[in-house]
């Protein structure tokens, strides 16, 4: 069953300098459980994508349904959560409450609050952290509590806007480790952004490749990995032919710019 | 320690410069005075103690500033203190009146574009009208619609000055939430009212409190020019206004004085305030 399924999406901006096309003719499945990277240059649509997804944003042409809903409607029954690249905590909020922050605004019981609170903490190995306030912890540990937020209601549905953009290369592979880990025990339909082949490789179970003007998609790739992936996979002659097929698709990509 | 230094040097620098000031010029009317030529330190000694200066010098204005803070009673009308104090309340009155003002003003014009564009130029325009000649027609307006006494007329003087910084810091803190922050809230779909008071406000805390230190001393130079249209008996204000009337320039400085150190004394707190709300907040390491 597939949980967001895109047809011939199509979303052009009316700006200043004339319409810029970000979606044409965007066809996509997305089934339940799946784990989709988004990959392209700079400017393919790929956040645009992820926003109409999210009912951020309103595409302009062809169907687009989250939950078999309209993304407007999925959104506001609350079907997904969001992590943005940067993990924009606030500042007066501890870490609890931070995580706790969507509970409220959607009217959890506080019993019931600091249960989830405390589960999705220790999801993203950050429990005896509640108390600490953001700028005490590092960019990682900040964005692990963004993923926490983003988990701490029931949403099946993950979308991630390229979440380790800013950090460094250590700190990622470990994140995508653990976010892996995350995906396995929770079962959740992630939608991933990212500029990384080897990140989109070896965390994806489909790999979608975009090019721009218009921002459309190349080509998709049902990844053959297995399931199980310790990090050392990235050596394996599998992940490597895949990350090739990726790599051809960019290229392909970006000889209509010449 | 490191704080005080600085502060104490530039003060001794202003009270250097105000005895060199007070001795040119008084100079003048002691020279006037006298019968034949005058040595130099005779000039000196006769500028320092002239009963109606020019400009009096720092210690005549400490031997006022004295009798009239610490050796009156402070429920006497000569008192500095009781003065002080019918003007701090008017400060404290207007800048609650400026603060509210400029806080639900801020957030009409952040949530509603007819608001902002209606409103924003007058708030301005409100700005360029010289309060000294707004004050009077304030007090004789009020006092026609039956309101008695300076109180409230002071009040609203006040809080017409005050409640300008306030507007405009508010609107920026209001605004300083980015487009992601808001797009998160739209995710959660969150109401208005709970984007307002989990996201918008919060953040424009430490934009409130800058304005508010702007405001604090704004409502106090709002209270002492509604003190100074003629009538008013109470208040430093009055107090500027009766000691140039009669001449008597230790009381117009002494009243300058405890107007200055009131001043101080306000932004002080609201900085307090700001720090230790800033720390709470998290905003300040
Ligand atoms: N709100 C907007 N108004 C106008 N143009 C936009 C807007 N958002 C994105 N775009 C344009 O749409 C294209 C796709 O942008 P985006 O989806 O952000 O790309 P990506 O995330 O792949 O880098 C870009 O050319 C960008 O300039
Ligand atoms: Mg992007």
């Amino acid at each position: 069953m597939s949980v967001i399924e895109a047809k011939k999406l199509e979303l052009t901006f009316q700006t200043n300098d004339g319409p810029v096309h970000a979606l044409a003719d965007v066809n996509l499945e997305i089934g339940k459980g799946d784990f989709v990277s988004f990959i392209g240059p700079s400017g393919c649509g790929k956040t645009t994508f992820l926003r109409c997804i999210a009912g951020l944003e309103t595409p302009t042409g062809g169907t687009l349904s989250v939950n078999g809903m309209t993304a407007d409607e999925a959104r506001r029954s609350r079907a997904y959560g969001y992590v943005f690249q940067a993990a924009g905590l606030y500042p007066w909020r501890t870490i609890a409450g931070n995580v706790r922050l969507p509970l409220e605004i959607m009217g959890y019981p506080k019993a019931e609050m600091s249960d989830r609170v405390a589960r999705v903490l220790e999801l993203v190995e950050l429990s005896g952290f509640e108390k600490k306030y953001p700028w005490q912890l590092s960019g990682g540990m900040q964005q692990r509590a963004s993923i926490a937020r983003a988990l701490a209601f029931d949403a099946d549905i993950l979308l991630m806007d390229e979440p380790f953009g800013a950090l460094d290369e250590i700190v990622r592979d470990h994140l995508n480790e653990q976010l892996l880990s995350l995906w396995a025990r929770t079962e959740k339909t992630i939608a991933f952004v990212t500029h990384s082949i080897p990140e989109a490789v070896y965390l994806s179970t489909k790999i979608v490749v975009m090019s721009p003007r218009p921002g459309r998609i190349t080509d998709v790739i049902d990844s053959s990995l297995p399931k199980e992936r310790p990090l050392d996979i990235r050596d394996s002659k599998e992940f490597l032919e895949i990350a090739h097929r990726v790599r051809e698709g960019l290229r392909a990509g970006h000889a209509y710019d010449e | 320690m490191r704080n005080v230094l600085p502060v104490l040097t530039v003060l001794l620098v202003i009270v250097g410069i105000w005895y060199a000031a007070a001795i040119w010029m008084n100079s003048a009317w002691t020279i006037d005075r006298a019968d034949g030529p005058l040595t130099f330190s005779e000039i000196v000694s006769d500028t320092m103690s002239q009963d109606r200066p020019r400009l009096p010098a720092p210690h005549q204005v400490w031997a006022e500033f004295q009798k009239t803070v610490f050796d009156t009673k402070v429920t006497s009308k000569r008192s500095l203190v009781f003065h002080g104090w019918i003007t701090l309340s008017s400060t404290l009155a207007g800048f609650a009146l400026g603060t509210v003002t400029g806080i639900l003003m801020a957030v009409g014009i952040v949530y509603s574009r007819p608001v902002s564009m209606s409103l924003m130029p007058w708030a301005i325009i409100s700005q360029t009208i010289p309060i000294v000649a707004l004050a009077p027609m304030i007090i004789v307006v009020l006092a026609s619609l039956g309101v008695d006494g300076r109180a409230v007329p002071k009040a609203i003087i006040s809080a017409y000055l005050c409640y300008f910084p306030v507007l405009v810091g508010m609107v920026k803190g209001l605004k300083s939430p980015d487009a992601m922050q808001l797009d998160l809230m739209k995710t959660w779909s969150a109401t208005g009212w709970q984007s307002f008071w989990r996201l918008r406000f919060p953040s424009s805390v430490p934009y409130l409190f800058t304005s508010l230190k702007v405001g604090i001393a704004a409502a106090l130079v709002g209270t002492i020019v509604g003190e100074l249209p003629t009538g008013a008996v109470r208040g430093l204000g009055a107090r500027i206004l009766i000691g140039d009337q009669f001449g008597n320039p230790m009381m117009i400085w002494s009243a300058l004085i405890a107007a200055a150190v009131l001043a101080g004394v306000l932004v002080t707190v609201v900085s307090v305030m700001q720090t230790v709300a800033m720390k709470r907040m998290g905003f300040a390491r």
